[in-house]
């Protein structure tokens, strides 16, 4: 586990507004394989925006992100996922009424000819749940309607997996589960670093946070506060530099942070 | 490899699991899945109502009911409806709707008319230019539809309850308000015409049924009318064209009504300026009977088609019953409501 690598995904100083408001400023943000980031902020950081940017939802204003290291334009959610970005939705993006394997497979779905090859997909999918080590799905032709939140939230990260996606960003995947359902949660997201995903993970839970976090980027109004190993901080300090900018040597700048507020 | 050990025994809990909203269909090896989309509770039990009326007319009567005559009849009426309501199906599985169909059917066979008579109406490509013509105009209405409901944000109630008005009233102006023939020849060829006893009318409308049902449940195509009705943010997010695709799902329903249109003109001769302003419930009633649900994300052709030979056998039957006719609409009406019923019932089990 070290920084020396290329990260997969790296932004340095983006900026975004709508209108008059100023929402990220020079934003650097950088994910490795094998790795999972953790982004921290409290409502109104910044921490959906900028997601959305690397997502290509919002196009970024200045700025660069790079991928590979090389630099990239993002100009929607296909560009995303071409290059290997993967998203999970805080609201799972789900369509009830299909089977597990058909959302797995929605918008990129397999065909034999003209007609959907059923067989193969159904294939990948039950492959991609055993890859992950995946034990709480019976059947992929379940409806997605019928699952719990937590086989919910495998769905929709096992999707992202199929995709040999590099990047794997997880909008608060625990934020509506229970103690067991968030356990398999976070076993999965150290699944996904442990087969070389570089891993976002954005959470307001601290102890999520430092389960499963190799480093943590804390947002405040905007700014990146700071970007640091989990080991280097504690408990207190992150939720220090979440509600305030600051804590101690780390965070803005006292002046940075008063401006912004 | 413990897959495909574990899915075999899945399959097994899931078909003893099957509850009443058949899960047992919905599982299965991917060779059941044409039956399994095809086919699924609802399909079943008003297929079942379907076939028991059908024995009970033909019981009661054996002489005049069950006659290839009469049956050939009844599908012949029925079939031109079955088109609109295959594109309404797919509508309404965008959990939308379209009210406009009537009225485009109309609108359709009027530019269709015009454009044969004065094309000479009698050349066999003049009678080709109307079902162009027919099918074009459809398709460019369904486009605005569709275009209205993506793009302009405009709920399909609305912006289909404003092209029928459009259409049916735009039919009036260009014909004046007196309904037009069709050209002699294609209401004696086409509109008469057989091919193995079966009108060939039934036949279009059986061919293009049977290949929008297979679209719906074994395409691209049809998956993402499922996935945008079901979760239309989802789909979005998974890369499906939203839009467009609606787009695409209302220039069908045009289309077919466009078709229709045509037909309509050749089996009856006339356009019919004031004889189609309720199709769209026609249409709408006989999806939702079929198990499309209103809500978007869930139903099937086969249900559909079930749909729309309720009423239909029910009409025949009254008529040769000599029961009244208006019998008919109070028992399609409450046919209709429990098949709604039906169907927030089995959103309630699903949803517990």
């Amino acid at each position: 586990m070290s920084d020396n690598g290329t990260p997969t995904l790296e932004l340095s100083g983006v900026n975004k507004s709508f209108g008059a408001i100023h929402v990220l400023h020079d934003i650097d943000l950088a994910v490795y394989p094998g790795q999972v980031t953790a982004l921290v902020g409290d409502n109104g950081a910044g921490k959906s925006t900028l997601i959305k940017c690397i997502a290509g939802i919002h196009p970024i204003d200045s700025g660069e992100i790079r991928f590979n290291g090389k630099p990239v334009n993002i100009h929607g959610p296909r560009d995303a996922a071409d290059l290997g970005i993967e998203i999970v939705y805080q609201d799972l993006a789900l369509a009830d009424n299909l089977d597990i394997a058909q959302n797995m497979f929605l918008g990129r779905e397999r065909k034999k000819g003209v007609v959907l090859d059923e067989a193969s997909m159904e294939q990948a999918a039950r492959e991609t749940l055993a890859k992950l080590s995946v034990r709480t799905v019976k059947s992929v032709r379940q409806q997605v309607a019928s699952l719990s939140g937590g086989q919910r939230q495998t769905v929709a990260i096992a999707k992202a997996v199929l995709w040999e996606s590099k990047v794997v960003i997880l909008d608060e995947p625990t934020a509506a589960l229970g103690v067991a359902q968030t356990r398999q949660v976070l076993d999965l997201v150290h699944r996904l670093a442990e087969t070389g995903h570089g891993v976002v993970l954005i959470s307001h839970n601290m102890n999520d946070v430092f389960e499963v976090a190799d480093r943590i980027t804390c947002l405040y109004l905007g700014r990146v506060a700071a970007d640091v190993k989990r080991s280097d901080v504690t408990h207190s300090q992150v939720v220090e530099l979440i509600t305030t900018g600051r804590s101690g040597d780390l965070g803005l700048a006292p002046s940075t942070a008063a401006e912004s507020i | 490899m413990t897959a495909p050990s574990r899915s075999s025994k899945s399959q097994r809990t899931e078909t003893e699991d099957a509850g009443p909203d058949g899960v047992a269909a919905r599982a299965g090896s991917p060779g059941a899945g044409l039956t399994r989309r095809l086919g699924s509770a609802q399909e079943v039990w008003i297929g079942l109502v379907l076939v028991a009326l059908l024995v009970v007319f033909s019981l009661l009567e054996p002489d005049s009911f069950a006659t290839s005559f009469n049956l050939l009849n009844l599908v012949a009426d029925a079939a031109i409806l079955l088109l609109l309501a295959v594109g309404m199906t797919y509508v309404i599985i965008t959990s939308g709707i379209d009210l406009s169909v009537g009225g485009l059917l109309v609108f359709s066979g009027v530019t269709a008319t015009k454009v044969m008579e004065a094309t000479g109406a009698t050349s066999t490509g003049s009678l080709l230019l109307g079902v162009v013509v027919a099918m074009l105009t459809g398709l460019v209405w369904g486009v605005l539809n569709g275009a209205l409901v993506a793009y302009g944000r405009i709920p399909p109630l609305i912006v289909t309850l404003g092209t029928l008005g459009m259409s049916l009233g735009g039919a009036l102006l260009l014909t004046g308000g007196v309904d037009m023939r069709a050209p002699g020849r294609l209401n004696l060829g086409l509109g008469l015409d057989k091919f193995v006893g079966v009108p060939v009318i039934v036949w279009i409308s059986v061919a293009v049924t049977l290949v929008l049902g297979v679209i719906l449940a074994q395409c691209r195509f049809g998956r993402h009318t499922y996935a945008i009705g079901s979760n239309s943010k989802a789909a979005r997010n998974s890369g499906v064209l939203v839009n467009k695709h609606l787009v695409k799902v209302y220039a069908l329903a045009g289309l077919l009504a466009g078709l229709a249109g045509y037909l309509s003109l050749a089996k009856y001769g006339v356009t019919g300026v004031s004889a189609h302003s309720t199709d769209n419930l026609q249409a709408i009633a006989a999806v939702v009977i079929g198990g499309t649900s209103l809500f978007g994300g869930a139903g099937t052709v086969t249900g559909t088609v079930i749909g729309v030979f309720i009423p239909a056998v029910l009409q025949n039957g009254f008529q040769i019953l000599g029961v009244k006719p208006f019998w008919q609409q109070v028992v399609v009406g409450a046919v209709l409501i429990a098949a709604v019923y039906l169907d927030q019932w089995r959103r309630k089990a699903r949803d517990n």
